[in-house]
């Protein structure tokens, strides 16, 4: 998967997460949370949905890399770049 | 071979099963009932409609509203707002000799009078108001302070101090006299900041709500499967076998049945110091009337009434304690279409081992007797509503504890909760009522919590 295909699935899983948030004018560099209301249950299911779709493990030691959608992307790109999009 | 098994199909238990499910566990719920529900269930009688518990859904938030509680859980479930479809309480009131107060979701309004009927209190007021917000942020559950004493130190007027108990020792107070501070804060904000609300077609819109997600999530949900034993091997539970012989093995195992009755299940009860059970138990009776309540007057959502300056909070030496109770009416809150049928739910403390030691007339009798004091009661307190009753059903401690398995009937477990949901075995967890969270939102918050940290984190 490409870095645009990973973005557009982040999106995605943060739709199924909090189906009635806008993401369409989310900056990617900011930090998630000062745009979107996520709190700590949510960002364990971003883990999860990735876990579940795209079978990533994240360590919880990771969990800072998903801070914004930028250093979510760098993160996991070498994990994803061998993935096909599904 | 289940990756969890899920004891109770009451709220916390099936919201357990939505998360573990979603995430691709295979899971199985086992229910002992023939039907869902737990303590918040409901049947048919009649030809009518009945709840088991519902007065209302606490923790009210508008749609879109993603901050709280009830945000947070829709979120979890991936649930939408509709599907609970709250309408927020018309007011409710606090009634004790010679002064009220109303309140409803608007904080405002109890501040306002509380400045009437108590004026040095209102500053205090809202600053009890912050306090609890912040604790409920910063230490929620940990603050284990007795809620009496702080409270004490931030409201001087000790009426207006019982007065603000007692809804929230109404609402889910596990243990007499008094209460833990940060469980105090829970309730306070769920009540009075976030407030009350109903479905127009009560629980069973809420329980199908989830069952339909957990279904739809690939869970398994088996009624007329109580769990009969838990066997331990080395400081795990290893298997649960059923009431029928039937074995099911588990990695996890999580339990929504308290843990006093959790323990009784498993091989190696006797390593272990029992907790003490609660004490605290209800009558509730339900009187449907010929036309809506507010057509007699008695137009409150809630009226939470006491007939002496002091709240007793404790379990009564007879059967039913008439000094305090809650009158709900499920017509009084504000819904596009309204219920075509009045009703009015009286709920009293009561002594659990007096009701079990009646013979079945004596229960009998019982039954007819305390419903005519208890409506007595009252009508001291809301307008007399005797004359348009057409129905009555009314449940007891023994209620209770036949349907739920709650040791004593005790609506909000035992007193001691263990709040990481651990047990002495390391697979084996606790949901729900024992682990602390109480009420419907609490219970299903209870739930995610639980799955999310023991059978889901990485
Ligand atoms: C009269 C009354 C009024 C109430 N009113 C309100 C209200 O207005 N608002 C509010 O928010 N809350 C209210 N509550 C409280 C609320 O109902 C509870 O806090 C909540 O339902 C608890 O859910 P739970 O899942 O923790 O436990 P439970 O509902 O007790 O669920 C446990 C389940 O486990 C099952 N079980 C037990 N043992 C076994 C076994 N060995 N094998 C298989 N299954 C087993 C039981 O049958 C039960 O279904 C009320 C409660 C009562 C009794």
């Amino acid at each position: 998967m490409t870095a645009a295909e990973i973005r557009a699935a982040v999106i995605e899983i943060l739709k199924t997460i909090s189906p009635d948030s806008d993401f369409s004018e989310l900056d990617d560099e900011r930090p998630f949370r000062e745009q979107v209301e996520l709190d700590s249950m949510d960002f364990l299911d971003i883990v999860l949905q990735l876990r579940k779709l795209y079978r990533i493990h994240i360590p919880e030691e990771d969990y800072p890399a998903l801070q914004s959608m930028a250093s979510t992307v760098a993160y996991l790109e070498p994990k994803m770049r061998d993935l096909q999009k599904v | 071979m289940y990756d969890a098994i899920v004891i109770g199909a009451g709220l916390s238990g099936l919201a357990a099963g939505i998360r573990l499910a979603t995430y691709d566990q295979r899971v199985c719920v086992l229910e002992r009932h023939t039907t869902i529900g737990g303590l918040n269930s409901f049947y048919r009688l009649g030809g009518r409609n009945y709840d088991v518990g519902l007065h209302a859904v606490t923790n009210y938030a508008r749609p879109g509203n993603r901050s709280g509680p009830l945000g947070k859980l829709l979120r979890q479930l991936r649930l939408r707002w509709e599907e609970f479809d709250l309408s927020p309480q018309v007011g409710s009131r606090v009634a004790f000799p010679g002064v009220s107060l109303e309140f409803n979701n608007d904080p405002e309004l109890l501040l306002s009078q509380v400045h009437e009927h108590f004026p040095q209190q209102t500053d205090r007021l809202r600053r009890l108001m912050r306090e609890v917000v912040d604790y409920d942020e910063l230490e929620g559950l940990t603050a284990t302070a007795s809620a009496r004493q702080t409270v004490a130190q931030i409201i001087t007027d000790p009426l207006l101090r019982e007065m603000l108990f007692c809804p929230i020792m109404f609402y889910g107070n596990p243990r007499e006299h008094d209460m833990e501070f940060g469980q105090f804060s829970i309730l306070f904000r769920s009540i009075f900041l976030e407030g009350l609300a109903r479905p127009a077609a009560g629980i069973r819109l809420i329980l199908k709500a989830l069952v339909r997600r957990f279904k739809a999530a690939g869970g398994e949900l088996r009624l007329r499967s109580g769990v009969a034993r838990i066997v331990v091997e080395a400081n795990r539970a290893v298997r649960v076998v059923l009431e029928n012989g039937e074995e099911l093995a588990g990695r996890w195992i999580l339990s929504s049945a308290g843990w006093l009755e959790t323990l009784r299940l498993c091989d190696d009860c006797s390593r272990v110091e029992p907790p003490r059970p609660g004490q605290l138990s209800f009558v509730e009776s339900i009187s449907v009337l010929h036309c809506q309540p507010r057509e007699l007057g008695c137009d409150r959502t809630v009226v939470f009434y006491n007939d002496q300056p002091h709240f007793h909070w404790e379990r009564p030496a007879e059967l039913v304690d008439l000094r305090s109770g809650v009158i709900c009416s499920p017509n009084n809150f504000l819904y596009a279409q309204p219920p075509a049928e009045g009703m009015l739910r009286i709920t009293h403390l009561a002594n659990y081992d007096r009701w079990a030691a009646l013979s079945p007339s004596e229960y009998r009798l019982a039954k007819l007797r305390w419903y005519d004091r208890s409506a007595a009661a009252a009508v001291r307190f809301v307008p007399e509503f005797r004359h348009a009753v057409v129905a009555v059903d009314m449940f007891t401690p023994t209620t209770i504890r036949r349907y739920t398995g709650h040791e004593n009937g005790a609506v909000y477990g035992a007193p001691e909760k263990r709040r990481d949901g651990r047990t002495h075995l390391e697979n084996l967890f606790l949901c729900g009522t024992d682990q602390g969270l109480v009420g419907i939102i609490g219970a299903i918050l209870s739930g995610i919590t639980v799955a999310n940290r023991y059978c889901l984190r990485p």
